[in-house]
């Protein structure tokens, strides 16, 4: 068994973990979920051995340990599989999962032995990963890679696997491939350690789920006790009336009014059969669902100039435009907010204030010197409007937890009242709170007769938040569904592969 | 800010030591001196230092201090150019030469470190080939030109101090004050992300290039002034790294977006205050080189240790 015992952690500022405990068993799967920001990737680092606790005990089979670095905990048997993969990406998949540690041959000369690519087949297979030990990680899928990781931690005879967000970047069929990993991992006596923000995953794998809530614990659930609203609830400590709240919008019924966005025949390379073309109205919210690599993310590129267009038109508001940068479609009234917030949305060495008013400083210049006090107003009034929880808008935005991060990157396009607002995965990563805050923001903007475009790859969220939805499936539009017609079966249906019928 | 008074007080520190060892009635002269060196340097960190800030680098300052020295002497000595056309000519060249620098870097995405390198070779030759690889001056004449830009003096300090406190003045409001400097502080931070933002990352770039250009090209016009002659072969050799090296002594970060005007004239200053201190106090001048370097390297690793705490803190 591994325990935590009153384990407290707290940074400058921070109070990251306070007498927090928590124990796995072998042969059990505990989910330990929470906000951002609620001390489960602090709690995790500090049982694999990335920091030392402040207070508290971590206990092994009864016996107090203290791990002196990540190395130590390994030897004892405890991995983390880190959310952002750690492997050598020019590496093969051999030489990743024994690196390190690799048995050398040929005396002085200190060859890593053949066997490795043998060695390794054993925990590749066992975990189906269809590859070869001899082929690049560089030419892996992101499931792929992380199947290499995992390996790896069987390699170290690991007893306890530490997994943090590993479905983030999955596609359906990696991710119930990873759930038949966990279970063959509890089968065979390992204690999982599972780490998620998507409450139906926790729901179908766990034994038991802690809950955290600003770096204590809030509760424990066992299997049968475990429901969406009782997670919910114990996460934020509050009652959510209904996770997504879809108001009724002022200025409603939008769906007789001429589209404001019309895209046609859209594509980006030339390989592509079919063009993608479909309208956004004023107003409008239109889910655009897919698996990933179904092309959604290249649309929202090819619309905001990031990508060269193949072929096609976009119009906003009657007008062709053609962005050739995200210069140009800022300049039409397109706004993207992307999808890895920290390399694409944030300068995240930057003040919520500079983040905010980046896009917006030609507007707030005289003789190219920046106007501080329009700037700050801004600033201040963005974090009013969007609820960033901040103690002042000149905190470095990498600060903030996630869900914060992801205000600050809607407010920086708010600043610009964008017509179309492209939200590519918007609550990746974002809290439970935060969530809420940010659909009701989308449904407030809609309202004001902005048309928006939203990627997840998250089916409640589509189902939740969406007015139409269009579903992709390899880079082409394979089909549309109104409001009346969504269900998971026929998003999936349609992102499998399947026909509209 | 922190950065910025332990600066000064390092500086405080050497030169008060400097002050001690040196007898009396050389201390004016030592200031004048070193007022002159800072000066000139300043102005090419400056320039080095807003290019560090965008991310960019630049190899070649030194080889292009060369080329556009020669230019100036051989067009005014031997071509009879007027001093305001020898001027205009280096400043334009100087434009030009960044403006290459910044096309290869964004349009040919070539690596600033590589695209720099080639430029160090390549204007060393061109330098060598126009002054025909001997040396050029302007003996007696065009003494207005050389007050100009190195024998005037105001305040008792040096033209070429002043100078650079113009250039402070124009730099720390470009960087600090600007969109300019804002959107270069977000392109050295994360290009991608300025990108995204709707700016245009490479019209900024090339204009990073070109002031670290300009201010080369404004250097060899003080050095002709006061040395009064120029080596093809030589003169300008290594100066890129005194002016980078001011540049990270003073807080600019190679990984870029981070620097500030006031610091890196703080680092040039210390930069020189060191080396003087070290001549001064009778170690061998062969190990002028090793003690800037010592003093980059104490430097680095104090910058490493307290961005490693920084991050600790925002990953908490």
């Amino acid at each position: 068994m591994l325990e935590a015992v009153a384990v407290g952690k707290s940074f400058p500022g921070v109070q990251a973990l306070d007498g927090v405990s928590l124990h796995v068993a072998p042969g059990e799967v505990v989910s330990v979920v929470g906000e951002n920001g609620a001390g489960k990737s602090t709690l995790m680092k500090i049982l694999a051995g990335v920091q030392g606790p402040d207070v508290g005990t971590l206990r092994l089979d009864g016996q107090d340990v203290r791990f002196a670095d990540v190395d130590a905990a390994q030897q004892a048997g405890i991995v983390l599989i880190h959310q952002e993969l750690n492997l050598a990406e020019s590496l093969d998949v051999a030489a990743n999962i024994y690196l390190g540690r690799e048995p050398r041959t040929a005396g002085f000369l200190n060859l890593v032995a053949a066997r490795i690519y043998d060695d390794a087949e054993v925990f590749t297979r066992r975990l189906g990963l269809d590859c070869s030990s001899r082929t690049r990680v560089s030419s892996l899928s992101l499931g792929q890679r992380q199947l290499v990781e995992i390996a790896r931690a069987l390699s170290l005879r690991s007893r306890y696997i530490i997994f943090d967000e590993p479905t983030s970047s999955l596609t359906e069929r990696e991710t119930a491939r990873l759930f038949d990993v966990v279970r063959s991992l509890k089968a065979d006596g390992v204690g999982v350690l599972y780490i998620s923000h998507r409450l139906h995953e926790v729901r179908e794998l766990s034994d038991r789920v802690v809950v955290l809530r600003d770096g204590k614990n809030a509760g424990d659930l066992k299997r049968e006790e475990i429901t969406h609203q009782a997670l919910v609830q114990r996460m934020v400590g509050r009652e959510l009336k209904q996770f997504f709240h879809r108001q009724h919008r002022t200025g409603t019924d939008n769906s007789q009014a001429a589209p404001l966005v019309e895209v046609r025949d859209l594509r980006w390379s030339p390989k592509q059969r079919d063009g993608i073309s479909f309208d956004v109205r004023a107003g409008e919210i239109v889910g655009m669902a897919g698996l990933m690599g179904a092309g959604r993310t290249e649309t929202a590129e090819a619309l905001f100039g990031l990508r060269r267009r193949a072929s096609g038109t976009i119009k906003i508001a009657g007008r062709e435009i053609a962005p050739k940068s995200p210069r140009d479609a800022v300049d039409e009234g397109v706004a993207l907010v992307p999808e890895d917030r920290r390399a694409q949305g944030l300068v995240i060495d930057f003040s919520i204030r500079e983040n905010i008013s980046l896009p917006s400083l030609e507007r707030m210049q005289h003789l190219s010197l920046v106007d501080r006090r329009a700037e700050s107003t801004l600033a201040n009034d963005s974090c009013t409007r969007l609820a960033v929880r901040t103690t002042d808008a000149e905190k470095a935005v990498g600060l903030l937890s996630g869900g914060n991060q992801q205000k600050v990157v809607l407010a920086k396009w708010l600043a610009r009242s964008p017509k179309l607002l492209i939200l590519d995965e918007p609550t990746r990563g974002v809290d439970v709170g935060a969530k809420a805050d940010i659909y009701a923001l989308m449904d407030q903007l809609a309202g004001q007769g902005t048309a928006i475009l939203m990627i997840s790859s998250d089916l409640e969220e589509i189902m939740g938040v969406s007015d139409r939805v269009l579903v992709m499936h390899e880079q082409r539009l394979a089909g549309e569904l109104p409001r009346e017609q969504l269900t998971e079966q026929a998003i999936m249906h349609l992102a499998t592969g399947g026909t509209a019928s | 800010m922190k950065k910025l008074i332990g600066l000064l007080l390092v500086l405080i520190v050497l030169y008060g030591a400097l002050i001690t060892m040196l007898p009396p009635r050389a201390i004016g002269q030592n200031n004048f001196n070193l007022a002159r060196r800072v000066g000139q340097y300043g102005i090419i960190s400056l320039g080095a230092g807003v290019l560090i800030v965008s991310g960019g680098i630049d190899l070649s300052i030194g080889s292009f201090i060369g080329l556009s020295a020669t230019v100036l002497a051989v067009g005014i000595q031997r071509k009879g150019w007027s001093p305001a056309t020898g001027i205009a000519a280096v400043l334009g060249l100087g434009a030009v030469v960044g403006w290459i620098h910044g096309m290869l870097v964004t349009k040919a995405k070539l690596q600033p470190f590589v695209v720099t390198l080639c430029g160090l070779f390549i204007y060393r030759g061109l330098a060598r080939w126009y002054g025909d690889d001997s040396n050029a001056g302007l003996g007696s004449e065009h003494e207005t030109f050389r007050r100009a830009f190195s024998k005037y003096e105001f305040a008792g300090l040096p033209v070429e101090f002043w100078y650079l406190m113009g250039a402070v003045v124009v730099f720390g409001v470009l960087l600090h004050r600007s969109t300019y400097g804002r959107y270069l502080f977000a392109i050295g931070s994360n290009e991608l992300a300025a990108r995204y933002s709707g700016i245009r990352v490479d019209r900024y770039k090339i204009f990073a290039y070109m002031l670290c250009s300009l201010t080369a090209a404004f250097f060899s016009i003080m050095f002709l002034a006061d040395s009064n002659s120029v080596q093809p072969s030589s003169t300008g050799s290594l100066i890129e790294l005194y002016a980078i090296a001011g540049a990270v002594l003073g807080g600019c970060s190679l990984r870029g977006g981070e620097g500030s005007v006031a610091g890196i004239v703080l680092g040039t200053a210390i930069l020189f205050v060191l080396m003087t201190t070290v001549f001064v106090a009778g170690v061998s001048d062969k190990l002028e080189y090793t003690a800037i370097g010592l003093t980059l390297l104490v430097g680095a690793m104090l910058d490493e240790f307290l961005r490693r705490r920084g991050t600790a803190v925002r990953k908490a």
